[in-house]
């Protein structure tokens, strides 16, 4: 098991990669149905 | 939400027999032992990879040929996918070379043609910031798109085309090619799985699209409605 650490790090990666990039998708969503719903009371009141 | 909520549970509980499956199902490789292993991701990356770019020229054509802007969210989540999975890729890709060959990296034909892929849909999100106007983004990033996936059978056919460091295809390869039954069958759950990762991301991220043209078109009418109040007449703003 020589090459584990490679294997490991190789594994981590691909889920790693996705799980950020979706953390930020999660977040940028979130931000913009924040955006959307202030305006839409602003609209609304004005 | 609890059919998404299930769907995630669902894909962690493949991930994981993925992983099982990879780890302790797979047999051994007679050359490179188990670094090998690392084949049943970098493969899913590239599955993935290749399926959210498929569906992005698909899409760009659609936003050419119907204007629709649905086909827009679903362009740019798709290439934003796809690079990902590109990167994850690429990573998996290094990580298996350097014990493997010894090296890091290689300008091979087919790690060559991946790396300009990946500049180029790279180089489509940055042209997409880079214009306001939304139709007219739309269409050069459409056409960008429709440019760039020129080179996504061109990385396929690399190890197939020319010789090079990066091994000779072990699927539809010809003759010479093929597969342990048993790793194909690990394959049959190790690429599914990073699949359905990328499926549930590329749905988010097309919601997320979505919501930017809608609060877009909210600003728009936020606009229309100050300059209607600048330009009304004194009298009637009293």
């Amino acid at each position: 098991m020589k090459n584990f650490h490679f294997l490991l790090s190789a594994w981590i990666a691909v889920w790693a990669v996705f799980f950020a990039y979706e953390l930020s998708v999660a977040s940028r969503l979130s931000k913009l149905s924040e955006d959307i719903e202030r305006l839409k009371r602003q609209l609304k009141q004005g | 939400m609890k059919g998404r909520a299930a769907i995630t549970v669902l894909a962690a509980a493949l991930i994981f027999f993925a992983g099982y499956a990879a780890l302790f199902v797979a047999p051994d490789e007679a050359t490179m032992h188990e670094i090998q292993r690392v084949f049943y991701f970098h493969l899913g990356s590239w599955a993935a990879m290749y399926s959210a770019l498929s569906v992005a020229f698909i899409a760009n054509v659609g936003w050419l040929v119907t204007r629709n802007p649905h086909w827009d969210w679903l362009g740019v989540a798709s290439v934003e996918l796809g690079v990902v999975s590109c990167t994850a890729g690429l990573i998996t890709g290094v990580l298996w070379g350097k014990p493997a060959w010894g090296i890091w990296w290689t300008w091979d034909p087919r790690l060559t043609t991946c790396f300009i892929l990946w500049i180029l849909y790279v180089s489509y999100l940055i042209l997409r910031g880079l214009i306001e106007e939304p139709q007219r983004r739309a269409t050069l990033s459409a056409i960008f798109g429709i440019f760039a996936f020129l080179d996504a059978p061109l990385v396929y056919a690399s190890n197939r085309l020319w010789r090079g460091q990066h091994p000779s295809p072990v699927i539809l390869g010809g003759d010479n090619s093929g597969l342990d039954p048993t790793m194909g069958k690990v394959l049959l759950i190790t690429v599914p799985a990073v699949m359905v990762v990328m499926i549930l991301v590329l749905v988010d991220r097309y919601r997320l699209e979505k919501l930017r043209y809608e609060l877009e078109e909210l600003r728009l009418v936020e606009e229309e409605r100050g300059s209607a109040a600048n330009s009304m007449p004194i009298k009637e703003l009293s």
